[in-house]
């Protein structure tokens, strides 16, 4: 070999040197936000910029007409006992629910996560009342629920904790109603928060376990010690989501309770919805539905500072 | 401290369809003695970490008993053989410090509080630790990790530690040096070791005696030297040794010698030196010590084999030559050449 001074001069490579759209990628990246950018515009941000200018109007149904109405229909939602008693139930069922969730969840998840012939039909026979649409589900448990034929009822007669012609009346008694409520918000995420505790579960190294094992550790120790504090992060993740699917739900008390009886189960979104949609006063409905967001902040302001909080581990 | 002991152990995994059952354990007879340091030592898969793994109670044997303090403990649970283990991954406890890290086991057996606290800095102290009791696994070294690991097996004063893979995560220099105070610890504490490992350095190192295991059996158990010098079949004497015993094949038989006894004919002072031509084709220098790769002819097929020439050895020898190289005839081993590969009595080999 010899080594010479000159340089050979670059040719371009003719066939390979066109940039095409998929080398792009600030185009690219563009292109592939684009449709989740749109549906949050006009499903996200448009109506909750519209809940906040109608919660100062006084737009109903039937005077459509934007007019300044500053802060009259919170004024009037302050005097509403029914809107007290809306606030106090969302709370309440979401921290009931929201307990019995992540216990059972977290029950479920450990069922998940054993190894047992047919576990595929428990995983399916499991994830159900999940993949379930909410409306139908409740439709289902309205039937379970019914005032004389309640399926439930039946069995309590049958084992003889009820008289002959005895009826529980679920969703007609106050504190049957509410607890029926919970009853179905729990039974319909404890799915989603099993499966999010499962892979928590299944995250943790079986090396630590059996090193708890080995030193001695029996099963409560094991669970309470290293299990429980490793999937903290994740238990928290599914509490938070639990906690909001609960809080904006209306489906579970429309359908069950109508808010009944005598607004005992009345949440915060099914009395905007009966407010604004039901009774056509949409400035009432928005003041209403408001409050919901200074919660869902807190809430999805948890649940990233947890993910963070993953991240850096 | 105690004697462990495995009989005609036995552990089958289902391999599925294709593969029916494997035998990852396939009828293990061993023990290792009061205070010894066993090296269970094979390639991957050999089913060394199985057995240490049974041995711990953390997998169930399919046949065969475990046997700890001459009690049979084969169905217990970890917790009641009175074991400690170290895991290739030290698996800490990543929420805790390493004080409680260390703590754990004493807490899991009901200790009070203060003679747990004495004990922790006891084992902290042993293996220079305490400066780091309060910090979490995260924030430490492997070299440290490694040690918090150690800490929290010795602190329950186990009658035995089962090591896995203990250095397999450090890099090469601190490994040296960890292998060097892992030995002078257990001298020190002088509990029943059984330690796992696929590298033989560490093996040769370390043991007291040597297990070589391969396919789920154990091919030779014995001192490193005995492993070394005295192969009990071609699996071990290749397994063991860098660059490994050469073998050259000769009616139905195979001719062994190490590597560093295959030298140029005048530095090999017998009378009955076996004579070998080598033609050389490549030669590397590692280390101070001259590796010469060739074919050997003259006393069975031609053989591609190594020979490794000590400094001492000036013999001018360069690529493309033939040499007259030798083997003392007391370094001469002698196989079978079937698949066991046992070893056999000596056979007539024409001295050249």
């Amino acid at each position: 070999m010899t080594v010479t001074d000159q340089r050979v001069e670059p040719t371009p490579v003719k066939e390979l040197a066109r940039r095409t759209l998929a080398d792009r990628e600030g185009a690219l990246a563009w292109l592939f936000l684009l449709p989740s950018v749109v549906y949050i515009i006009a499903l996200v941000a448009i109506p909750f910029g519209l809940a906040i200018a109608f919660a100062f109007s006084d737009v109903s149904a039937g005077d459509p007409s934007f007019d300044w109405a500053g802060m009259v229909n919170f004024a009037r939602a302050f005097d509403d006992p029914v809107f007290w008693r809306s606030l106090g139930n969302t709370f309440v069922f979401t921290g009931v629910s929201m307990v019995f969730i992540v216990l059972l969840g977290k029950v479920l998840a450990n069922i998940l996560v054993a190894d047992f012939r047919g576990k595929w039909v428990v995983r399916f026979l499991v994830l159900l009342p999940w993949t379930t649409p909410v409306a139908l589900s409740s439709i289902s448990w309205l039937w379970l629920l019914d005032s004389i034929y309640s399926p439930i009822d039946w069995v309590l007669r049958a084992v003889g904790l009820l008289g002959k012609g005895e009826n529980m009346v679920w969703l007609g008694e106050p504190g049957l109603a509410m607890t029926s409520v919970i009853a179905v918000h729990v039974w319909r995420l404890v799915p989603l928060a099993a499966v999010i505790l499962m892979a928590g579960l299944v995250a943790i190294p079986r090396d630590i376990d059996e090193a708890a094992k080995v030193d001695g550790a029996g099963y409560w120790r094991r669970m309470l010690e290293i299990t429980i504090p490793l999937v903290a992060p994740v238990i928290a993740v599914s509490a938070l989501f639990g906690a909001i699917f609960t809080f904006t739900d209306m489906a579970v008390v429309r359908v069950l309770t109508r808010g009944g009886p005598n607004d005992a189960t009345q949440v915060l979104s099914s009395w905007a919805f009966y407010r604004g949609i039901d009774g056509g006063d949409v400035a009432g409905g928005a003041a209403v539905a408001l409050f919901l967001f200074p919660l869902l902040l807190a809430v999805a302001v948890g649940i990233l500072r947890v993910v963070r909080r993953i991240e850096v581990d | 401290m105690a004697v462990v002991e495995v009989r005609d152990l036995v552990k089958q995994f289902d391999g599925g369809k294709a593969h029916g059952k494997v035998h990852a354990v396939d009828g293990v007879n061993l023990t290792a003695a009061d205070g010894e340091y066993l090296v269970l030592l094979g390639p991957s898969g050999c089913g060394k970490t199985t057995l240490l793994r049974t041995i711990a109670g953390l997998e169930e044997p399919s046949s065969g008993d475990v046997l700890i303090d001459d009690h049979v403990v084969t169905g217990l649970p970890p917790r009641a053989r009175k074991i400690a283990m170290v895991f290739q991954s030290y698996a800490l406890y990543p929420h805790k410090t390493v004080q409680a890290n260390i703590v754990f086991p004493l807490r899991a057996a009901k200790m009070e509080r203060a003679e747990r606290d004495r004990k922790a800095l006891w084992a902290a102290g042993l293996l220079g630790i305490e400066h780091l009791l309060a910090r979490k696994p995260r924030q430490l070294s492997g070299g440290e990790r490694q040690r918090v690991a150690l800490a929290r097996a010795l602190v329950r004063e186990p009658q035995v530690f089962l090591l896995d893979e203990p250095l397999s995560n450090l890099d090469a220099k601190l490994r040296a040096s960890a292998r060097d105070e892992l030995k002078s610890f257990q001298d020190e504490v002088g509990t029943t070791t059984v330690y796992v490992t696929h590298d033989q350095i560490e093996a040769m190192g370390l043991g007291d005696r040597i297990a070589v295991l391969s396919k789920g059996r154990i091919r030779q158990v014995g001192p490193p030297a005995e492993i070394y010098d005295d192969p009990a079949d071609t699996f071990v004497a290749t397994f063991i040794g860098t660059p490994p015993m050469n073998l050259v094949p000769r009616d139905g038989h195979l001719v062994g010698f190490r590597p560093e006894h295959l030298l140029p004919v005048e530095n090999v002072r017998s009378a009955e030196r076996t004579l070998m031509p080598l033609a050389v084709d490549r030669i590397e220098y590692l280390s101070g010590d001259r590796h010469v790769y060739g074919t050997v002819t003259g006393i069975g097929e031609a053989t591609r084999v190594v020979a490794r020439l000590p400094s001492t050895v000036e013999t001018p020898i360069a690529a493309g030559e033939t040499h007259d190289f030798a083997v003392h005839p007391d370094r001469l081993r002698f196989f079978a050449a079937d698949e066991e590969g046992l070893r056999t009595d000596p056979i007539r080999l024409g001295v050249g």
